[in-house]
């Protein structure tokens, strides 16, 4: 290696940043592999079927090397579309409100106090919105509203959805704001009030950054662990209401994993859980990625 | 037609109505949520909660605070020089797309995913016992993305004639980036740093099966290699947002409710600090390079979301 | 630029002297579970510079570190004897952690934490060739109780095995059928890999499976004490260790027998167990002296106050 030669100055440093973007690939791949490999084997070695995780809602595992229990995990996958999609039900509209707010009604107030708010509450770690649902929204709904345990889907998806409004809000605001300004001005031309450039123009317009924004927060509330965990419940049965406790996919990989032996049939399906979640999140990148290109299509 | 204009109209002043007090609804949520959080952690303050044996949270604010450490020590490297990479030298082919897929992969991971990928690779291969490296490991590949997205931002949003100066001296490419570009952005690295140092203290799904979920130091011990050695990353050690979560499940103190009051309190004030100090830092020296909106329209929004944090 | 490449040299050196530390301390903590030789020829080192500093001891400082896990109902004695073990040997750091009987199990199996503590045998939650590793050291005995909330234990202060079945398995629903309020029955329990649970599966419930999906389950018994606490109706099962200090919920006899310490050693009250240290082989060092202190006379007479059963105590064994 010359000192001063070319490979000092540009081929070192260029093989070494060249090694750092694969690292990111590689170690995408080692994550994905490690899920596949551990979590097939509820299929492969205990020779379970897909339709039974899937669709049957009999779990009982054996925690032996053996086998021969029940891996229907659909209360699981239940608790957690159902969570889910009530927390975006919840705080879809009030986030798409809000970015209006801040791009359209108000700007200045917004530029200055309201995105800020928003965007430093995105960074707020989850297990404190699961204390606060644990110690003051669980007694709510089971000593006011009298309803049973307190631990319920209500709850959960309440905690979802005031975690998952503000990254919601952020996306939605930056696609109001990337609408150009000349249908907004062309809209006033035209004599529309502000609620019709609204609701005809830009809502219409940024229909892409919304749902991306959706998507996003969708991806979020499933992926939650500890804070879900903690005023859902865990009780293994399909939930007969919104008040009633039950259970979801990462509370049970939670509590569980700690204490199925490793490589027994309760620990490979529990690592079976993981995979079909992170299958779902590269599900949710790449419905992400084809909204944004289909949007850019027709804009 | 003057019916619907005017119907229009009151609409118009309905709707908006309609958006203060949604907006204001929510702004009002969130603020009475962090101040409930931070007043009620103080009350009945005793300064024993901040010491350092089982009835206090000194140990895991350290802990907290050192696994931050340790996680950046780790991924900031990589992470800027992978930014590097994908600013500089990639090529806009289906490969660079595919790094690009792999990146927000990484990022928006359940954090639980990564902690039992963290626990079967860091853990169980090595054959080792929860310590802090591993769940500084852990956490490092969640905010490894974080940083190689806002060091690429910051490079691409470098005016062009830095580039080209440098270049018009006769230095190489690599050479650039490290004497002048690098230099240039450096702010605007600093602040995703920041940015990554804050969801790193919120993390807890991740280190439950890595760092482990009990803390024993012994202050007086400074033999690096000895497991009750406060500096040592191999030993078990809690964070705060860990803590509050075995507050609630082994709860034997009697004042385990008050703890976890406190530590959500020192939490949500850690946060507020890094991400307002994030932005002020941005704020203030984004002057030379382009302003923030600009910057948002060469990118999807996806990728604005992935840089504040997911 | 140069004062760059500085920090850079700075940042990967740390990094090395990390590591190369990372690798020391990991073969010198792997061999601490393994061999006894390493420890010796460090510990001399070590409480050389030690004694100097603590209060004059009868025997050597121990080092090292020791890491449990496991039963929950064992959790307050394990961290109580901690305490008073690091009194006099201030060098030892020892974690313990809960998580159910299962799981401390399994994690001694793997050998991730040096100390299993479990309410039941190895042989009842492992595979025979991963419980043969393990040795037993049975410290002292537990008894577990049901558990009820206060409005609840008011009225019925003692329930028959059948009634308690019935509630359990999800065929009684009310309370007013058993003699209480008219409230609706909440179930708080554990999961399947709790020792508790097994335990109180095995005595009070003659092996009846709970009613698994009508029931809240919590991880620990810390928090099913407070669930029991909270929630109206609830009816649980906790080890008297937690009910000690702790007033609020109520206790329920079994055939009107009260769960206390003296019914469990004259044998009137049925749901009791041994309490089990597990270590991976044969304790060593610091595992072994912490043990050896858990399991002295010295020791054993601090027990009772904090709820569990000395072992030499009882009148019948299992």
């Amino acid at each position: 290696m010359f000192k001063n030669g070319m490979f000092q100055k540009e081929y070192l440093g260029r093989t070494i940043v060249t090694i750092c973007g694969f690292f990111m690939i590689v170690l995408t791949f080692f994550i994905g592999i490690f899920l596949v490999y551990k979590g097939s084997g509820t299929f492969t070695k205990y020779g379970h079927s897909i339709t039974e995780f899937l669709f049957s809602s009999e779990w009982d595992p054996a925690d032996n090397f053996t086998g021969g229990g029940k891996v229907g995990a659909a209360i699981y996958i239940f608790g957690s579309i159902s969570t889910c999609m009530l927390a975006l039900c919840i705080a879809t509209p009030f986030s798409i409100a809000s970015a209006i707010f801040m791009t359209m009604i108000s700007p200045k107030l917004g530029k200055r106090i309201y995105r800020p708010a928003v965007e430093i509450f995105v960074g707020i770690p989850s297990v404190v919105y699961g204390w606060i649902g644990l110690t003051i929204l669980v007694p709510v709904i089971r000593d006011r509203m009298h309803q049973g345990f307190g631990f319920s889907v209500l709850a959960a998806s309440i905690v979802l959805a005031v975690m998952i409004f503000p990254s919601i809000t952020t996306v939605v605001a930056d696609a109001i704001e990337n609408v150009p300004k000349e249908y907004i001005e062309g809209s006033y031309a035209l004599g529309s009030t502000r609620w019709q450039s609204i609701y005809r123009i830009i809502i219409p317009t940024a229909k892409t950054g919304v749902l991306t924004g959706v998507i996003l927060g969708l991806a979020r509330a499933f992926g939650e662990a500890l804070a879900v965990a903690m005023v859902i419940g865990k009780m293994r049965a399909f939930p007969k209401n919104i008040f009633s406790p039950t259970s979801n996919l990462t509370a049970a990989i939670t509590s569980d994993m700690g204490g199925a032996a490793n490589g027994g049939e309760y620990n490979i399906a529990l690592w079976t859980m993981a995979l079909l979640l992170f299958v779902i999140s590269l599900l949710f990148i790449f419905i992400v990625h084809f909204i944004t290109r289909s949007g850019e299509k027709h804009a | 037609m003057k019916e619907s204009y005017n119907r229009a109209k009151i609409m118009n002043h309905i709707m908006t109505i309609v958006f203060y007090i949604v907006a204001g609804f929510f702004l009002l949520l969130l603020v009475s949520f962090a101040g409930y959080v931070i007043i009620h952690g103080f009350e009945g303050f005793h300064i024993s909660l901040l010491s350092f044996d089982r009835n206090g949270i000194g140990n895991q604010l350290f802990n907290t605070i050192y696994l931050v450490f340790l996680s950046l020590f780790v991924s900031v490297p990589i992470g800027v020089l992978a930014g590097i990479y994908m600013a500089e030298y990639a090529k806009k082919n289906a490969f660079t797309t595919f790094i690009r897929i792999c990146i927000e992969t990484l990022s928006s991971l359940p954090s639980i995913v990564v902690g039992l990928f963290g626990y079967l690779v860091f853990i169980l291969m090595t054959g080792s016992k929860w310590n802090l490296m591993a769940g500084a490991m852990a956490v490092s590949i969640l905010t490894l993305p974080l940083i190689c997205t806002v060091t690429e931002d910051a490079l691409k949003s470098l005016p062009k004639e830095y580039k080209d100066g440098s270049f018009g001296v006769g230095a190489t490419h690599w050479q650039t980036i490290i004497h002048v570009l690098i230099p240039a952005s450096m702010k605007r690295i600093m602040t995703g740093v920041i940015l990554a140092a804050g969801r790193g203290f919120g993390e807890a799904a991740v280190l439950l099966y890595t760092a482990g979920m009990s803390t024993d130091i012994n202050w007086t011990n400074w033999n690096l290699s000895s497991p009750s050695c406060p500096l040592n990353p191999f030993r078990p050690g809690e964070t705060l947002a860990l803590h509050i979560w075995s507050s609630r499940t082994e709860a034997i103190m009697p004042n385990a409710a008050q703890i976890a009051n406190f530590s959500s309190a020192i939490l949500m004030i850690l946060v507020f600090a890094f991400s307002i100090g994030a932005r002020i830092l941005g704020s203030h020296f984004d002057s030379n390079s382009s302003s923030r909106k600009e910057t948002k329209i060469d990118k999807e929004p996806v990728q604005t979301l992935l840089q504040s944090k997911y | 630029m140069r004062k760059m490449k500085r920090v850079l040299a700075v940042a990967l050196a740390g990094v090395l002297v990390l590591s190369m530390v990372a690798c020391s301390n990991k073969s010198s903590k792997e061999k601490d579970t393994e061999t006894a030789t390493t420890e010796e020829t460090t510990s001399p080192d070590n409480s050389a510079t030690e004694e100097s500093e603590a209060p004059a001891a009868t025997e050597a400082s121990i080092t090292g570190s020791i890491t449990g896990s496991g039963s929950s109902a064992l959790l307050p004695l394990a961290q109580d004897a901690a305490d008073k073990f690091k009194a006099t040997n201030p060098d030892v750091s020892i974690t313990l952690n809960a998580g159910g009987s299962g799981e401390g199990l399994k994690q001694v199996a793997e050998g991730t934490v040096d100390i299993g503590n479990s309410d039941v045998e190895a042989e009842a939650k492992l595979e025979a060739d991963q419980a043969k590793d393990l040795v037993d050291h049975k410290v002292c005995v537990i008894t577990m109780a049901p558990i009820a909330n206060k409005d609840v234990s008011e009225k019925v202060k003692s329930l028959t095995k059948e009634q308690l079945i019935g509630i359990f398995t999800g065929k009684t629903t009310n309370w007013k059928d058993v003699g209480g309020p008219d409230e609706a029955v909440v179930l708080v329990t554990r999961p399947e890999t709790s020792g508790t649970r097994a335990l109180f599966t095995k005595y009070a419930l003659d092996g009846k499976e709970e009613a698994s999906n009508a029931s809240l389950e919590t991880d620990d018994s810390g928090t099913l004490l407070q669930s029991v606490a909270s929630q109206k109706g609830a009816i649980g099962y906790v080890a008297l260790s937690y009910l000690v200090n702790n007033d609020t919920v109520g206790t329920i006899g079994i055939d009107g027998v009260e769960p206390t310490l003296e019914n469990t050693y004259n044998g009137t009250y049925p749901v009791w167990g041994y309490e089990h240290m597990y270590t991976k082989g044969e304790a060593k060092d610091a595992a072994k002296a912490y043990i050896d202190y858990v399991m002295s006379d010295d020791y054993g007479s601090q027990m009772e106050a904090l709820g569990y059963n000395v072992a030499s105590k009882m009148t019948v064994t299992r």
